[in-house]
């Protein structure tokens, strides 16, 4: 079987505040020590979905930025991401990215920016802006990340949220959820560089991205100690500063 | 400014009592430099004391501004000016937030709250810098790059940049902005400001300083007019160089002040030639014990500021060559028989140009280094800032790469992940002494090693060399 996985960078060069590179860098790393090509290809404003994506990513990035990018999202373009996704192709989207893959972004004093109604969930900016570190549990176990954002999430009924916080204020500070979940499609607010200390979602990423044109994909386990210990100080010090 | 018949101010005059108290007694405890606590005190009992003292400084202040080299330029800019005569009031240790310059300025003057100085040399942080700017009305501002720092901390760098252009803009017609135009954020926020604009930058054609494209953790890459992502005719780091925006045609401003000639003296050394408006004069040469293409960039800064004062050029050249670097600025220690080269790393494009200027002469890392990486607030909680870092560029080389402090671990993954084969990365202790006894113990009786630590990472470093009598405190320098 020759494997090989395509990554779909959403606005690389737009959107990729807070070292949220590190998630593309580990996905590639994960893939390729296990023999796996990649290739990541940047999808920027104006060009199209490309078909053959298995796997997208999409980061943060600062108001002005999210302001343009909701604009080139509107018509074909999300349809062709909202498609990929009910396909079956995986996704990790981070704060900016995941707000605007709900049904809308509402800022302080702007007209709301649309999204793309990928996940059943609304953003509204808030008036306190949540700062530190965030440890989640979730189906994939304990995820540890760095929240930084004043956007309150509401999730409606069709999606799941990705965890509950342990550590941290998640989606909106009141409702104990954090991120989102539909299909193959992880949307949350954790920075940090999420995958790389949470070895386990990105290897889940790796395996949903590359069963959907090779069917099931066993990957073989990595020798993951300087993971784990990444892992393991950044929970301690989140419970110390918390 | 007219320095006669000051009226007796009893507030000013007793808020700069205690905090002469404060300081003594918290450098008579043993407790520190004392560099900051003064100055709170002072300000709850007199809020205008900053302003007051500023004001009575018959030469006015220079405030400088920037994310990165701002600790240096400013004291090489005070350097400059007592080389010329001048006594310099000046925020020297760094603390660069509002209480640290109260602090700096009340130490600075007598008791009656009349400056012992004749000039005022303020390094702002960020945040502070449209408060300083209201407080102090400085007769010249210095902007010296804005790169992503802290975002924990500091918000986006829209957010200083909008937070900065108000500032600017309040200045009046006699205030004399000096700005790296080849920022193109600080470019465009001085066009059009009231206060007369002074550009400098580099012109140097050198391939080895090009960049071939913009670095992951350059901010600034579209235009603030358009929009468009901005072109470079030459790239020296991150987004500084000769831009121009293909859409609207905005570009970088002519230079006033231009580095050339730039020759890069490994980690030791530096000489260029700096540009000067006045023409006729041709080019001022200088040599400086500091290296790194950053401090060609501080160099000019410096200059700029120095000759916009009048400071004669062979004043600026003889101070520039005796400037030694400020605390963990690169700097020298001897410690159990190993030389080791501390430097202060606390963001991406700062790692990036340090990294690059320990690797560039040699093709890759030959010096065995430890990295201490801490996440403390003056750190920055958020250590995601490490994934905006280009540590591909340790991939090539010999040498074994160590990490230490309270997020050595993440620095460790963050390597395995930058391609460092896994037998080069060997994690330490997180306890700063331990990590660095340990990397001691690694290097053979005699040789060199390189130190890159986060600001209370490298306070904790020096504090344990300095239990040990290896260095100064840092208050002494």
């Amino acid at each position: 079987m020759n494997l090989k996985l395509t990554i779909g960078w959403l606005y690389a060069s737009k959107m990729n505040i807070y070292g949220d590179r590190g998630n593309v860098i580990a996905l590639r790393r994960r893939a390729e020590w296990r023999g796996i090509p990649v290739e990541v290809q940047e999808i920027g404003m104006g060009e199209p979905i490309p078909s053959d994506v298995d796997l997208f990513f999409w980061g943060g990035g600062q108001d002005q930025e999210q302001v343009a990018v909701a604009d080139d999202l509107q018509g074909a373009k999300g349809e062709a991401l909202r498609s990929a996704v009910a396909d079956g192709a995986a996704m990790l989207a981070v704060c900016g990215g995941y707000q605007l893959l709900g049904h809308e972004y509402r800022p302080h004093a702007a007209e709301p920016l649309p999204g793309i109604g990928l996940f059943d969930a609304t953003s509204i900016a808030g008036p306190e802006r949540f700062i530190g570190n965030v440890v989640v549990e979730s189906r994939w176990g304990e995820l540890v990340g760095f929240e930084n954002h004043s956007g309150l999430t509401t999730l409606g009924p069709s999606v799941e949220p990705m965890g509950r916080v342990r550590v941290g204020r998640g989606n909106n500070g009141r409702d104990g959820t954090e991120g989102a979940i539909y299909r193959n499609a992880v949307g949350c607010y954790l920075h940090g560089s999420l995958l790389p200390k949470n070895p386990v979602l990105a290897d889940w990423l790796v395996a949903r991205a590359l069963e959907r044109r090779h069917g099931f994909v066993d990957l073989p386990a990595l020798p993951d100690d300087m993971e784990h210990a990444a892992h393991s100080s950044a929970v301690q010090r989140s419970i110390l500063t918390r | 400014m007219v320095r006669s018949s000051l009226p007796r101010d009893a507030r000013l005059i007793a808020a700069l009592a205690a905090a002469k108290a404060t300081g003594a007694a918290i450098r008579g405890l043993g407790r520190g430099g004392g560099t900051a606590a003064p100055g709170l005190v002072a300000e709850r009992i007199d809020p205008r004391l900053l302003d007051k003292i500023a004001r009575r400084l018959p030469q006015g202040t220079v405030v400088v501004a920037g994310t990165n080299g701002k600790t240096t330029v400013s004291r090489m800019l005070a350097d400059i000016l007592l080389a010329n005569g001048s006594r310099v009031a000046h925020n020297r240790s760094g603390s660069n937030l509002m209480r640290g310059v109260a602090s700096a300025f009340a130490s600075q003057a007598d008791l009656m709250g009349s400056p012992r100085a004749d000039i005022g040399v303020i390094e702002s942080d960020e945040a502070a810098f449209p408060e300083i700017v209201r407080r102090v009305q400085p007769s010249v501002v210095l902007l010296n790059n804005l790169f992503r720092d802290q975002l924990d901390r500091y918000g986006e760098l829209d957010t200083i940049a909008s937070q900065w252009a108000p500032a600017l803009r309040s200045l009046p017609a006699e205030a004399i902005v000096v700005v790296n135009a080849d920022d193109p954020t600080l470019a465009t926020i001085t066009d059009g400001i009231g206060a007369r604009r002074v550009t400098f930058g580099l012109d140097d054609n050198n391939p080895s300083f090009l960049l071939t494209e913009v670095p992951h953790a350059a901010d600034a890459k579209t235009c603030r007019h358009c929009g468009r992502d901005l072109a470079y005719d030459r790239l020296y780091s991150a987004h500084l160089g000769a831009w121009r925006c293909p859409g609207c045609g905005a570009e970088r401003p002519p230079l006033d002040f231009a580095g050339r000639s730039i020759v890069l003296d490994g980690v030791d050394a530096l000489r260029l030639e700096v540009s000067l408006p006045e023409g006729a004069e041709g080019a001022l040469s200088l040599q400086l014990m500091i290296p790194g293409l950053y401090n060609a960039y501080n160099a000019v800064a410096a200059t700029a500021v120095a000759r916009t004062l009048d400071v004669p050029q062979q004043t600026i050249a003889r101070a520039l060559r005796g400037y030694r670097s400020a605390f963990g600025r690169i700097e020298r220690v001897t410690y159990r028989g190993r030389s080791l080269t501390l430097a202060l790393v606390k963001n991406p494009v700062g790692f990036n140009e340090t990294l690059r200027m320990l690797t560039v002469a040699t093709g890759g890392l030959t010096v065995p280094t430890l990295i201490a990486i801490n996440d403390l607030a003056a750190d920055g909680r958020d250590v995601s800032w490490l994934w905006d870092v280009d540590f591909e560029m340790l991939s090539q080389g010999s040498a074994p790469l160590f990490t230490t402090g309270i997020r050595g671990a993440d620095m460790a993954n963050r390597l395995k992940y930058a391609g460092v084969p896994a037998e080069r990365i060997r994690p330490l202790p997180v306890d700063l002494a331990s990590g660095l006894d340990a990397f001691v113990d690694c290097l053979p009786d005699g040789a060199t090693g390189y130190v890159l630590l986060t600001y209370t990472a490298l306070l904790g470093l020096r504090q344990a060399l300095a239990n040990r009598g290896a260095v100064d405190h840092f208050w002494e320098q």
